[in-house]
């Protein structure tokens, strides 16, 4: 017996031990945030400040375009993801509802067109928005970012409208009203939790992305906040880390926030719906 | 377009011939709604047709043009055949940064998969209280912007005080004070692999997780009590039932290392991003995009996608394979 209690021991401080490595990252980065500047910069470092500061979180705000990338992220998220989550749900009903000829050719596009690499169509991304005038302005983003989170809002939907029973939706037809009808007032309120989930998990999607905001909008006041902290080194000399970890939190706490309401419902269709934070 | 009713009225009027003209309705209103999935899916297919399938074409027609700042301002390239792709092929540093690539993709593919499955057979092992903290950890961790944790990252392995230098010296694993983890490429690499492999894990910890919570206890047990070792039973029994998620993931996570950007780009960049530590899709940005060589930017993109398509066909089949099971 008491050899089990110290495996257990044993085992338990392990995961205690593995947790500590997994989040410092993130606690290091809030930690630094509210750090007074001497303990940022001191080579020993201050696990935990005794005086923390909103010294930082001001000086990032401050910085050039934080509020004009923030508004544009937020115009980009939002109009993306409306437009797309409208789109999917209609795929998605079609894809769990209905048998048609090249219904599977089109599970296939939806899932393979997920496989393609961001980084490799950015050139002619690039060179195709550039002919049609949508490099530097915010709906040529916003259109990458439609096509972006469209194949996996299609495969999250299609799994919480097929978790719907059937003999609902025959019941509602059998009482009289029509295919419309019943959508409109069966199906619709039984997938409204399944539209918000996957409507959270494009809008983090959209937020986080980096290399299309990176190569499609040039001009700082036209950037996003990821592109905005991306660049946030590069504008002075002086590495001001306090401010840095300031603006990462800055620009996490949306998607924390938002990514933890979410996670448990969404879980499993990330297997198949294949995206990673 | 709409041929899918057919068959069905065509019994129908195999059975029915003297309802003539009510079946004659019938298939029009089936013809009707047989048209209506396709509406449905029209939306989707065009957006993906054009932010996708029209740069896809444009990326072949590219591939085979001379394309740089004077033809994107013109938005006519001049057709040279196949010069962009011998020029790649040619190129060591193609073959290097492939090569490159391949073996990053594989090490930071071996350890996400490794390290995730002994976390989630570990979690079976903790006490509710350590597994529900350790859970809610690497949820949190899960939930971090790349972008993010590519700066916090950066902050904590800087050469000046680097957190990560601090620490290690104190635990006597040598004199890392000043070190510079950006110095070489396989340091830099490192550092990226870590990145990745700690943004990572999560997802897989979780899933393979679930996928455990499958595994019968009885099973288990019963393989125990008959005098199986742990080895032997994780072989045997575990083993078995963890297979397809464990492939599913393990193509995932080859197909997003092997295209991986953020990560590299940005940590490697701030110091400098050269020829020597170039994985595939910093050399395609830096190649294509920066240069202003679109062409052959585009070559170049061909050839990678090539690869990830042939990389992806096993986890697109075992996809779609669930997508048709109801």
């Amino acid at each position: 017996m008491r050899t089990k209690r110290a495996h257990q021991a044993g085992w338990d401080t392990l995961g205690i031990g593995i947790f500590v490595v997994m989040v410092f990252p993130v606690f290091w980065m809030i930690s630094t945030a509210f750090k007074p500047e001497d303990q940022v910069n001191s080579l020993t470092p201050t696990w935990l400040s005794m005086h923390p500061t909103l010294q930082h979180f001001r000086d990032a705000m401050k910085m050039p375009f934080f509020w004009n990338d923030v508004v544009n992220t937020i115009i980009v998220v939002c109009v993306a993801v409306l437009i797309a989550m409208a789109a999917a749900f209609l795929a998605a009903v079609a894809v769990a509802k209905y048998r048609f000829t090249g219904r599977k050719l089109f599970i296939v596009l939806v899932i393979g067109v997920q496989m393609i690499p961001g980084a490799g169509l950015i050139i002619p991304l690039y060179v195709v928005l550039a002919r049609y005038h949508q490099v530097n302005v915010l709906s040529g983003v916003i259109i990458v970012y439609i096509s972006a989170v469209l194949p996996f809002s299609v495969w999250t939907l299609r799994g919480f409208i097929m978790g719907i029973p059937k003999d609902l939706e025959e019941a509602a037809m059998v009482d009289g009203s029509t295919r419309l009808g019943a959508f409109v007032r069966i199906l619709l309120p039984l997938v409204a939790p399944g539209l918000v989930a996957t409507s959270v998990f494009a809008f983090i999607t959209s937020w986080n992305e980096y290399i299309y905001a990176r190569i499609l909008l040039n001009d700082q006041s036209k950037q996003t906040v990821t592109v905005w902290l991306s660049y946030f080194l590069g504008t002075s000399k002086h590495t001001d880390w306090g401010a840095l970890m300031a603006g990462s939190t800055l620009v996490a706490i949306p998607v924390v926030i938002f990514f933890l309401l979410v996670q448990r419902k969404i879980a499993f269709g990330l297997t198949a719906g294949a995206v990673r934070g | 377009m709409s041929s899918s009713p057919l068959p069905d009225g065509l019994a129908i009027a195999a059975e029915t011939p003297e309802w003539s003209r009510r079946h004659r309705r019938l298939t029009w209103s089936r013809a009707g709604r047989g048209s209506v999935p396709y509406l449905l899916i029209l939306p989707v297919v065009g957006v993906i047709g054009a932010v996708l399938g029209y740069p896809l074409y444009s990326l072949v027609r590219l591939s085979f043009q001379q394309y740089g700042l004077f033809e994107l301002i013109r938005h006519a390239g001049v057709s040279i055949g196949f010069k962009n792709f011998s020029s790649v092929l040619q190129d060591q540093v193609f073959w290097h940064t492939l090569l490159r690539t391949v073996v990053f993709t594989v090490a930071n593919v071996a350890l996400t998969m490794v390290l995730g499955t002994a976390l989630a057979m570990l979690l079976l092992k903790l006490s509710t209280w350590v597994r529900i903290l350790l859970t809610s950890g690497l949820v949190l961790v899960w939930s971090m912007p790349v972008v993010v944790a590519v700066q916090v990252w950066y902050w904590m392995t800087n050469y000046q005080n680097g957190v990560v230098n601090y620490v290690l010296t104190q635990l006597h694993l040598g004199d890392f004070f000043h070190h510079d983890w950006y110095a070489s490429t396989f340091s830099q690499l490192g550092i990226v692999t870590a990145l990745i492999v700690w943004g990572a894990l999560p997802f897989v910890v979780v899933t393979v997780y679930a996928a455990l919570a499958q595994v019968p206890r009885e099973l288990v047990e019963a393989a125990e009590i008959d005098g199986a070792n742990s080895l032997r039973t994780f072989r045997d029994v575990t083993m078995p039932i963890l297979k397809p998620v464990l492939l599913i993931l393990t193509s995932l996570s080859i197909l997003w290392d092997f295209g991986v950007f953020t990560q590299p780009f940005l940590l490697i960049g701030q110091a400098h991003t050269s020829p020597g530590n170039y994985l595939m899709g910093t050399y395609l940005f830096e190649e294509g995009y920066l240069k202003a060589e679109f062409g052959r930017g585009a070559a170049i993109s061909i050839l990678m996608l090539f690869i990830v398509a042939l990389l992806s066909v096993y986890y697109v089949r075992k996809m779609v394979k669930l997508g048709d099971v109801e």
